[in-house]
């Protein structure tokens, strides 16, 4: 049992990761990644609704849609929960941790339309975990985005520098820069299972 | 009149291409384009939802209310992207099994949401038609021709069919995901040349800031217009 949560979030934070392996939430991966504090603030904004998300939306399935054999309509209500959810917290934040909320307020109406949550959410679903791995699997899917948030600003604040063609100025760099850090998550594949297994 | 017409849908495909120029809905661009195939089923779901969801958005724009119009444009666009689902899953079950996840996600993809704020809100019927067509037969291009790379480099293949030659010099890191974004970086710098020669399309920045719905999420916006400045001083 315990096993398995270990290999769900290992899994999540290093192997699938989303953004590097599946192409997640690449939005704010490429758009808030310039400086590493920021970097830092939108990844743990990210983890924190995913895990809220998924606390939220997995219930819902399991408890109201699929019983009564509404799950066809889970990307309407999953969606719709998120965006709920995400103001709902804002409002909560503002009002009773306004110290957490100066931190990461700025960065949480971005989420709302930020595929990596609601990939999350349906993954799953799909995946059939219960209640416990998924909430283990988004929290390994939200550090996995802040880890490669964090490394990416950090190879990023160099690239800045280097004297690129000019055509290759600006986005192009950052893909390529982005390909180099994901070919490097490679090496991690096989390692989990071999360390546990 | 029918000049204006055209050049609704063209503008799409080309002067604003909603991938290369735009930089929009980078997520499923980068995960589909693996094979041929996957990209032109995606490419074409999304120009369904983008279509259909303009044509529905644009006939209500008088009655959907200004302050919850961001939730009404989702719960269209999800409503869209669930029938499509429904349709692929009874009649294209191979198809449905290939996008998986990125099916459902068409609901976030930006390009979507960002011509329902951008355009469909603002024009009667037709017009907005012919600009989800546009803009979804430029996503469409787009992914092709991303497809087209990493796949004929990648796997030796175009859309399933082993090319004699190519086959045997293939690389294979293309079709994954460090390959799209090799791939993709490359594409946007060829596109950076080409309409630096033409004069230059008015460039837009990419990911939130040049998202059109970036308008609803006031705080993207202000983190970007800080880091704009700082940069300046520096």
């Amino acid at each position: 049992m315990f096993k398995t949560l270990i290999l769900i979030l290992m899994g999540g934070v290093l192997i699938n990761n989303y953004v590097l392996q599946q192409f997640l939430g690449i939005c704010p991966f490429l758009g808030v990644s310039k400086k590493v504090n920021q970097a830092v603030g939108m990844g743990v904004a990210v983890t924190f609704v995913m895990l809220f998300a998924t606390a939220a939306t997995y219930p819902i399935y399991a408890y109201i849609l699929e019983p009564n054999g509404l799950s066809f309509l889970q990307t309407i209500v999953f969606i719709l929960v998120i965006a709920t959810l995400v103001q709902f917290v804002e409002i909560v934040l503002k009002k009773f941790i306004p110290s957490l909320f100066k931190a990461l307020g700025v960065y949480l109406p971005l989420i709302t339309t930020n595929c990596a949550v609601l990939g999350v959410t349906l993954n799953n679903i799909t995946d059939g975990y219960n209640f416990l791995e998924s909430m283990v699997s988004s929290l390994g899917v939200g550090l996995g985005f802040l880890l490669a948030m964090v490394l990416f600003a950090g190879v990023r604040s160099r690239i800045e520098m280097c004297p690129a063609p000019k055509a290759f100025k600006g986005l192009p760099t950052t893909l390529i820069a982005a390909s180099i850090v994901a070919m490097s998550f490679y090496g991690f594949s096989g390692v989990i299972e071999g360390l546990l297994g | 009149m029918k000049n204006n017409k055209l050049s609704i849908l063209l503008r799409g495909i080309i002067q604003e291409n909603p991938v290369l120029i735009l930089v929009l809905g980078t997520c499923p661009t980068l995960a589909t384009t693996g094979n041929v195939i996957s990209a032109l089923s995606m490419g074409l779901a999304a120009t369904f939802v983008l279509v259909c969801s303009n044509a529905v958005i644009s006939a209500l724009r008088k009655i959907i209310p200004d302050t919850v119009r961001i939730p009404c444009y989702i719960v269209i666009i999800a409503g869209f992207v669930t029938i499509l689902q429904l349709l692929l899953q009874a009649y294209l079950p191979s198809i449905y099994d290939m996008l998986g996840v990125y099916l459902a996600l068409i609901v976030v993809n930006c390009i979507i949401l960002g011509r329902a704020e951008m355009f469909a809100r603002k024009n009667p019927i037709a017009n907005s038609v012919l600009d989800g067509l546009g803009m979804g037969l430029g996503f469409l291009v787009a992914l092709l021709a991303m497809a087209t790379v990493r796949e004929v480099l990648g796997a030796g293949s175009f859309a399933g069919i082993v090319l004699p030659f190519m086959d045997e010099i293939k690389i294979p890191i293309l079709t994954q995901a460090p390959g799209g974004y090799l791939v993709f970086g490359i594409l946007i710098a060829v596109m950076n040349k080409l309409t630096e020669k033409r004069g230059g399309v008015k460039k837009k920045s990419f990911s939130c800031e040049g998202c059109p719905s970036a308008a609803a999420c006031k705080g993207g916006c202000d983190v970007k217009t800080e880091e704009k400045e700082e940069n300046v001083n520096v």
